[in-house]
């Protein structure tokens, strides 16, 4: 490569500044190299790059002193703050506890129906219960209860087990077909044993019940009284608190059409409500159970 | 494409086209179903569709006696090409996913349309597919001018280009059939990985070689900058890729690092991506064109060697940065901020030296758009680094993480800095190429200058607010100690953020749609190529 090309060779040139194309604009001289065109001014370095890099470093070396920074050995420094996360973490959340506490307590150790009249206590618990509610339920039960394919309504009159404030505590906390030693369990069996012409009868008769026009006299209606009243009732208005729907009303889980209930025949149910227990306090779980109690009550004219 | 290689040059491509077609083969064959057999057919399809195109050119008359006095500027339009071919892919798909968004009971009953799988199609068509086909594209043009020597040889740019992107198209149908590693910017499996590695090796030798062959002693600032991206993208790459596959003939593997250190490794890799891909790479780009452009000198030689290193050296610590408040130990969070806001300074000196290079042309700014173009970039490079380094301290942080603030964040880098100057170097380059004064239409470019902005500013405004507005619910308690908000609600309050982000999205796609067609007729109408000629003396054939 010739050397040339850099003015600080030239013969005669100056150390500093070589003979260099002085930049009209500027008055600055240019640095001397060209690539293809492009030159580059001999600026000054700006003081207030130099001012930026003291403050950011400053910055840097206080933030080091103070807080846990620089790993050696088997250890790092700790910071003359001494700081550390997970009990930073811990604090946060006792103090936001104890933002809570002269009201939530209550809900850990009084008795559902008693707290359920205090009326001024549930004033200040179900907002609080709304949010826990959408928070971890709604994805499931839709927001404020309404339900959807599979789960449940529960801003409604009708139960799978009860509306039994005791109940509902003890559903939160075990689930239902959950993996919890003591869940709930409602199971509706498949009955893919059947013939399909017996499914098929007793599928019109079950689409019948829910208008009243079933005949419990028919070959399906002894089916029915045969095969099915022993969970959902004589006359199929459930109410057995064996976790099996009523049949009767216009409340349904997944379906009462011929097609959905031929589903339910063939294949049978069983839905999973998880446990809360651990995931929940036992103070939230029976707002929450409150908050579901209030919400059928509510949706009820 | 083939006009310029010698008889020797295009029958080592007809064996190299025939051994991708074999490769492919071998691939199909192992696999025999599913992402991996289909990926080799693709690489079948590319090895004989290059072979017959080769070969039916054995007969052709020999490249132009004077070849090698004059740029290889082939590869150059043809990435460029690929360039805007891949933004209306990836702002195509980016503006879907923020419809999806929006209307999500819009996502059709597929599984390759559910938002899942067409996210990453977003990100990698935009990241390498835009941008690493206008990074290789433009390295191609600034190393020949800069160094006034013609590309090392005729064969391995194009084999860069049209290796990188079968890997962009190996990674991208991948994911819409569900294939992916399950890391953020480096989804794509292993075989694909290893295949982006042996290319990346020759287009760092091809950089080398030719940067060997300069006439001016110095190397140009723009050079360490193009360097810094390939060689550091190489090691990110290879690092966060380590992984044992399941079988050979299998699309997928098992990471080696676990738990945090996989955290940490993702992270020290995906911020580096935007450091050494989408900053180092296009600094590179702003550092050659915007001179070209302005006809002014740089305006501080000490301060791009300053930043240079100020930025190699800081950006390497701070991907901890991403991992706030988590399971990493405390003292590598603090490192991540610090050197975070450390950064500033040499980004800052950066954009500020390209704005003071400006001083002189400022007519020209008002008048030609695509100095404009320039121009917003560097103002959005300084606006989003600085939003950078606030977001990287830790308190900062605990408001901003895990909100569409961070997406904010990424789209006002992305669309107002990357993808301006990327559009500035293209309306600079395709009449350059094409031996014409001006674009076909400088209206359109006008056009497309004012939708870009628009479009980048409608959704960095949106997302700012929806990330604030997310940040602040989410942390509220009402007067009885509960959370003021559900999860729920905060989404809900979402919407009209949303809608906003989707028509940013739009007008910013509009405009790219534009510039796709003015470079198209540009290029058509085109009246000769490139007059400029390399100095610097080529070794004999
Ligand atoms: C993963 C989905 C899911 C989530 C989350 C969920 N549930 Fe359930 N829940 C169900 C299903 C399914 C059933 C019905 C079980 C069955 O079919 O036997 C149910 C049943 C119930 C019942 C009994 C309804 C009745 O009619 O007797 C109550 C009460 C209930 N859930 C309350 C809640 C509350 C409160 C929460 C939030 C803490 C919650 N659920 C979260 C799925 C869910
Ligand atoms: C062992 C008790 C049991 C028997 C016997 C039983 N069921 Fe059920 N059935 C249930 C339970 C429990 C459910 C709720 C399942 C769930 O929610 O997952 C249910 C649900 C249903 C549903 C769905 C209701 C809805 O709202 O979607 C239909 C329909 C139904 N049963 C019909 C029948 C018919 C017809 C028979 C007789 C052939 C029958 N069941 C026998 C327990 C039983």
């Amino acid at each position: 490569m010739p050397e040339t090309t850099d003015p600080k060779q030239l013969p005669g040139a100056d150390p500093h500044t070589g003979n260099r194309l002085i930049d009209p604009v500027s008055g600055y001289d240019t640095t001397g190299h060209d690539w293809g065109g492009i030159t580059e001014l001999n600026t000054a370095f700006p003081k207030i790059v130099i001012w930026a890099l003291v403050l950011s470093f400053g910055y840097s070396v206080i933030a080091w002193i103070l807080l846990p920074a620089w790993p050696y050995g088997g250890d790092y420094t700790r910071g003359l703050l001494k700081r550390d996360q997970q009990v930073q973490a811990a604090e946060g959340f006792r103090d936001l506890e104890a933002g809570r506490q002269d009201w939530m307590t209550r809900f850990a150790s009084e008795d559902p129906a008693e707290l359920q009249a205090d009326a001024a206590l549930m004033q200040t618990a179900l907002p609080a219960a709304r949010r826990l509610f959408d928070d971890n339920c709604a994805a499931c039960h839709g927001a404020g209860g309404t339900g959807g394919p599979g789960f449940p309504v529960l801003a409604d009159e009708t139960w799978l087990w009860s509306s039994a404030p005791e109940t509902l505590v003890e559903i939160l906390r075990y689930g239902i077909n959950s993996d919890h030693p003591d869940t709930f369990y409602g199971e509706m069996p498949a009955f893919d044993w059947m013939e399909r012409s017996e499914r098929a009868a007793l599928s019109t008769f079950v689409v019948a019940l829910q208008d009243g026009s079933a005949d419990f006299d028919s070959d399906a209606g002894a089916l029915f009284t045969e095969n099915c009243a022993s969970c959902h009732g004589d006359d199929g208005a459930g109410g057995l608190e064996v976790g099996a729907p009523a049949l009767t009303d216009a409340a349904v889980i997944y379906g009462q059409d011929h097609a959905t209930v031929m589903e339910t025949l063939r294949h049978g149910r069983a839905g999973v409500m998880p446990s809360w227990e651990g995931r929940l306090s036992d103070a939230e779980i029976t707002l929450l159970a409150l908050y579901v109690a209030q919400l059928s009550e509510a949706a009820q004219p | 494409m083939t006009g310029t290689l010698t008889l020797r040059e295009r029958q080592v491509a007809l064996a190299l086209a025939v051994l991708l077609a074999v490769l492919g083969l071998v691939m199909a064959g192992a696999a025999r179903q599913g992402v991996m057999a289909l990926h080799g057919v693709m690489a079948i399809a590319l090895g004989l569709g290059l072979a017959f195109r080769i070969g039916g050119t054995l007969d052709d008359p020999a490249p132009p006696r004077d070849r090698l006095t004059r740029y290889d500027d082939g590869p150059t339009r043809f990435g460029i090409i690929m360039t805007l071919i891949w933004a209306i892919i990836g702002m195509g798909v980016g503006v879907w996913v923020a419809a999806l968004l929006y209307w999500p009971e819009a996502t059709p009953l597929v599984p390759w349309t559910s938002f899942g799988r067409l996210r990453p199609v977003h990100t990698t068509g935009i990241i390498f597919g835009f941008g690493g086909n206008a990074l290789i594209a433009t390295s191609f043009h600034v190393l020949q001018r800069t160094s006034r020597a013609r590309l090392a040889d005729s064969l391995s740019p194009w084999i860069v280009l049209l290796g990188f992107n079968l890997f962009c198209a190996w990674a991208v149908t991948g994911y819409l059939l569900g294939s992916t590693q399950s890391k953020e910017y480096a989804e794509a499996e292993w075989y694909a990985d290893l295949w982006l590695v042996v290319i990346w090796v020759l287009y760092f030798v091809l950089y080398i070689r030719t940067l060997a062959r300069r006439i001016e002693p110095h190397i140009y600032v723009a050079n360490w900058y193009y360097m810094a991206f390939i060689l550091v993208v190489a090691m990110l790459h290879i690092v966060n890729n380590l992984a044992m596959p399941v079988r050979w003939s299998a699309p997928e593997s098992f990471p080696i690092w676990a738990g945090v250190q996989d955290a940490m490794v993702q992270w020290w890799y995906g911020h580096n991506a935007v450091a050494f891909f989408l900053t180092a790479g296009f600094l590179g780009m702003l550092y050659y064109f915007l001179p070209v452009r302005s006809g002014r000198p740089i305006w501080s030689y000490r301060l791009s060697i300053v930043s240079f290193w100020g930025i190699v050296f800081f950006y390497i610590w701070v991907g901890s940065h991403h991992l706030h408040y988590t399971a990493l130990p405390f003292w590598a969070q603090t490192l991540g901020m610090t050197f975070s806001v450390m950064l500033l300074v040499p980004s800052w000196a950066s954009a500020g030296n390209a704005i003071a290079t400006l001083n002189g042309a400022w007519h020209k700014v008002r008048d030609d758009a695509t100095l404009r173009f320039m121009f917003v970039a560097a103002v959005f490079y300084g606006l989003s680094t600085f939003e950078g380094s606030f977001l990287a301290i830790r308190p900062v942080n605990s408001l901003s993480h895990y909100t569409d603030w961070t997406v904010g964040h990424v789209h006002s880098g992305t669309l107002g800095w990357v993808a301006m100057i990327v559009f500035g170097a293209i309306y600079t380059l395709v009449p350059q190429l094409s031996g014409r004064e001006h674009m076909v239409s400088p209206r359109a470019v006008e056009w497309h200058f004012w939708l870009a902005v628009t479009g980048t500013l409608v959704y960095v405004v949106a997302l700012w607010n929806a990330g604030i507005t997310q940040g602040l619910m989410w942390r509220a308690y009402d007067e009885n100690g509960a959370l003021s908000y559900s999860f729920l609600e905060s989404v809900q309050a979402m919407a009209p953020y949303y809608l906003l982000r989707t028509i940013g999205g739009a007008l910013f796609l509009t405009g790219a749609v534009i510039c796709a067609w003015n470079c198209r007729a540009t290029m058509r109408a085109a009246q000769g190529e490139a007059t400029d000629r390399p100095l610097a003396v080529q070794p004999a054939e």
